[in-house]
């Protein structure tokens, strides 16, 4: 029971990060129409930074701001000088024009860090574990990372639902002439939402950083699982990528720790443990396969 | 009447010509508005009187010809740089922001200038009716609530000049005298407007002087005692 | 009768040159190149499948990694258990003869390919993008996790397939054969978009409502043609692991699902033919700067990147001055 618990955690933990991932690039998504890889470099610049800078100044908040702060200024000029030439381009030219980027940001990466992984530790006043429900220890760290996650959920719902830019943001995915139309530079609106969505994955890389191994490629995986996220969840819609991230991350770290055992019930160990490792690595495509059945657009739809 | 050669011109199109690929919409186009007039852009349906809007918006490009607004060349500036100049525009076919409540639709694209300015609270006393689904979403609005948001929504911006494209197509006609009345109180207001509408007898009471277009060319100009004098104008051009 | 226009000569000449080359290659003593150049063959395949769905149905699968990688292991799994005499799933024996590797290849292909079109092709635009992506990375992670056959280091083979007649294990003779399977899968491609089908295809491409509105639903069609486009890529997958004796989870890899359209654009969407001139660039570039630098993937980030957007056309349109 115990053990489930802390895997549900897990799992929880999980879909945040894909929750910070997803949510950007859904954004980008439903207002530019803009479908973009290199989203994940991005997760993965962010981490390099943490970790480079965590080690320098010795405080892993100081890194997890340097990295915001270059993902920021990195966002403005990817967006400045190739993503505004994208978005009335067909599909295949923005996926090709980012498929680009990632291979620039990976060999940049390998240039500048070398290919070891790099590690971060754990900062030291989260280190501990906090007893869930009176019984076993769950690491305080993945503990924040929720609570950090939701945090950005609220203030992504409060942005988008009650500024300004929010509204103009909303407005800009029906109708993007009539905005301008009204005197408003949708340009600039466009460079800082992409810019945003740019800070939200470096943000996820570093936090992923003390968890899983600071490597180039690290971002490609995960942002496939994005991509499977906004899929389900509608593409365009923040609350679907919230659920629907949730739901991705839970299936998945549940699916990996229990399918084994199941199959291990009724099969020889190893066999057991093969299959239902298989379709553990498999589960979250295969939900995926099975909504898209039903509900080819996805769960929810527009913000 | 007398006045109007001392007014200080507010809008001038001159020599404007437009074309979408190879085919040519407008040919020589020259119009005017006056400040605190309303003039209007008259003609039968896919003549060019949108494709003139458009064009003055910057929504679409011309290849020859110049517009003046506010003393200032706007015409190879970019949309948002023309509106935020002082032109405030409604849309053929409304065109509000259906993911946004009425509330929404009026402030994210609001701005407020030094003197007089439209808020919120007057375009509901203009519009009571907005007022009552303020909280409702544009998609749920009838055809004239949507009217009166769009008309709302670019007063916000508090224009130098209104431009409206067919602000009463599709309307019923309490509805649209609802329009009317708006728009002789934005004229008592001093409230400059370009406008194109197909009801012409009742913008004959309203407005000060009239363009008429076909084919993408001015044919005729002048104010509603000429053009209530002239039925032949009126049968030649605008007759359907 | 084929007319002899530019773009007709610049076919027959490539042609001619392909034919010519192992002895020409030969007689200067650069047989290395053989391989090589079968490699862009085998390219040239997945291009021109991968152009039939992307140029005839303008959708852009961003999967078929997952086509040429199943293709691969399905041959490579097949002969490596006809080589340690093992049942294959404890089901059935395995052989390493190419007329049985290959085509069961292509029809695990074909099946997997009916599956990823039910469910992708109802979906179209930058849905059907990520899904093709997410059902490719599917299949990724179902073959590596399956650690009898080399899970993420792949699986080594005993030689290449049997075929009779022909030494597959004589580089030169496997390049001709190669070439057979492109110029076959070429001109099968070619019937296929000039038959009604392909129309219909071409007009689902354009305006898919009024096709629907006169009773015809393109869905059938098109995942027809999803399913040919993944027997190609199927094939080239076979090929591929019979050239390199080994198959690699790399096969299966999205980063070369991304590789196959860089040359689906090099060569010019929709042109087919432009699928071979787009692997020999991609390839060639790749053979040249690698030879330069360990970091010649940069070089192609950057040139890709400015190639979209200065917006160039194809290759093959460039010297055959056809528009695509
Ligand atoms: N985007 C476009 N591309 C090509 N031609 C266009 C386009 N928009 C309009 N046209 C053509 O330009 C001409 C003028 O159109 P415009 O919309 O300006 O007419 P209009 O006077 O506003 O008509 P209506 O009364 O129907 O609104 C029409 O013949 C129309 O077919
Ligand atoms: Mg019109």
């Amino acid at each position: 029971m115990i053990l489930l618990l802390e895997q549900l955690f897990n799992g929880l933990q999980l879909g945040v990060t894909l929750f910070l991932l997803a949510s950007g690039l859904t954004l980008v998504f439903g207002i530019m129409g803009l479908i973009n890889l290199s989203h994940g470099s991005l997760y993965m610049v962010g981490a390099y930074i943490t970790a480079t800078v965590t080690q320098y100044s010795g405080s892993f908040f100081i890194g997890l701001c340097a990295a915001i702060v270059t993902a920021a200024i990195l966002g403005v000029i990817i967006e400045y000088l190739i993503m505004r030439h994208l978005y009335h381009r067909d599909h295949l030219y923005q996926v090709l024009a980012t498929f680009g980027l990632i291979l620039f940001f990976n060999e940049s990466v390998q240039m500048i860090w070398g290919s070891q992984p790099l590690y971060i530790n754990i900062p030291p006043s989260l280190d501990f574990t906090v007893k869930l429900f009176g019984q076993a220890g769950y690491p305080a760290y993945r503990l924040a990372i929720i609570a950090l996650g939701i945090f950005i959920l609220l203030i992504l719902y409060l942005f988008i639902f009650y500024s300004k830019i929010g509204m103009l943001t909303r407005a800009g995915s029906s109708n993007r002439e009539m905005v301008q139309a009204l005197g408003v530079n949708i340009n600039k609106l466009y460079t800082g939402i992409f810019a945003f969505g740019a800070v939200l994955s470096a943000l996820a890389g570093g936090l992923a950083g003390p968890i899983y191994a600071v490597e180039i490629g690290m971002g490609e995986s995960v942002l496939i699982l994005a991509f499977v996220v906004i899929v389900i969840g509608g593409i365009g819609s923040i609350k679907g990528s919230f659920i629907s991230a949730l739901v991705i991350g839970i299936v998945d770290t549940l699916g990996r720790a229990y399918l084994p055992q199941f199959f291990k019930t009724f099969m020889s160990a190893s066999d057991g443990a093969a299959v239902g490792g298989s379709l553990a690595s498999i589960a979250i495509y295969l939900l995926m396969a099975v909504i898209l059945v039903f509900k080819p657009k996805g769960l929810f739809t527009r913000l | 009447m007398k006045m109007r050669a001392s007014q200080a011109m507010m809008l001038e199109v001159r020599h404007l010509s437009v074309c979408y690929g190879l085919s040519q919409i407008l040919e020589d186009v020259a119009l005017s508005v006056n400040k605190a007039d309303i003039v209007t852009l008259l003609g039968r349906n896919g003549m060019g009187k949108t494709t003139t809007l458009k064009t003055i918006m910057g929504l679409a490009r011309s290849h020859r010809g110049e517009i003046i607004f506010d003393n200032q060349r706007i015409d190879q500036l970019p949309s948002w740089k023309i509106a935020q100049m002082g032109i405030g525009y409604v849309p053929e076919g409304r065109q509000i922001f259906p993911n946004l409540t009425v509330r929404e639709n009026l402030i994210a694209t609001c701005r407020s200038e030094l003197g007089q300015s439209w808020h919120e609270q007057e375009i509901y006393s203009l519009f009571p009716r907005l007022a009552e689904r303020k909280h409702n979403m544009g998609a749920q609005l009838s055809g004239g609530e949507q009217q009166m948001l769009a008309i709302g929504r670019a007063l916000m911006t508090n224009p130098k000049l209104l431009i409206l494209d067919e602000a009463t197509e599709g309307l019923a006609p309490l509805l649209r005298q609802e329009i009317w009345r708006c728009l002789e109180k934005l004229k008592s207001l001093n409230q400059s407007i370009l406008i194109v509408d197909k009801n012409i007898n009742d913008l004959l009471n309203i407005a000060d002087l009239h363009f008429i277009i076909e084919k993408g060319q001015i044919v005729w100009q002048g104010d509603s005692d000429q053009l209530k004098k002239s039925k032949t104008v009126i049968n030649k051009h605008l007759a359907i | 009768m084929i007319s002899l226009n530019r773009s007709n000569c610049v076919i027959i000449v490539t042609f001619i040159a392909l034919l010519a080359l192992p002895p020409v290659l030969a007689s200067i003593g650069e047989s290395y190149y053989i391989s090589i150049v079968t490699k862009i063959l085998i390219y040239a395949l997945v291009g021109v499948s991968l152009d039939l769905i992307i140029g005839q149905a303008g959708l852009v699968s961003f999967g078929h990694a997952a086509f040429f990688g199943m293709g691969a292991y399905v041959c490579g799994v097949l002969s490596h258990h006809g080589s340690n005499g093992l049942l294959v799933f404890y089901l059935f024996p395995g052989t390493s003869n190419a007329l049985l590797t290959w085509p069961i290849a292509v029809i695990v292909c074909m099946l997997l390919g009916l599956l990823v079109g039910i469910i992708s092709l109802r979906t179209a635009g930058v849905y059907f993008i990520m899904i093709t992506l997410a059902l490719a990375q599917m299949v990724y992670f179902l073959i590596i996790s399956i650690p009898q056959y080399g899970g993420e280091d792949g699986l080594g083979l005993y030689g290449r397939n049997e075929l009779a007649g022909v030494d597959l294990n004589d580089d030169t003779q496997f390049y001709y054969v190669c070439l057979l399977c492109l110029v076959f899968y070429l001109a099968g491609s070619i019937k296929l978009t000039r038959s009604s089908l392909g129309l219909i295809i071409k007009a689902a491409k354009f305006n898919q409502q009024r096709l629907v509105a006169l009773g015809i639903s393109p869905f059938k069609y098109q995942l027809l043609i999803f399913v040919f486009s993944a027997a190609g890529a199927g094939l080239a997958g076979a090929l591929m692991a019979n050239l390199t004796q080994y198959v690699s989870p790399d096969y299966l890899h999205w980063n070369l699902s991304g590789k196959f359209l860089i040359i689906v654009i090099l060569g010019g969407i929709g042109s087919l033919f432009g699928g071979f001139y787009g692997a020999l660039i991609l390839l060639g570039l790749e053979e040249v700067l690698s030879s330069y630098t360990d970091h010649w993937h940069f070089v192609v980030g950057v040139i890709l990147i400015i190639m979209v957007l200065t917006s160039r056309q194809g290759f093959y349109a460039s010297i055959t001055g056809k528009k695509t």
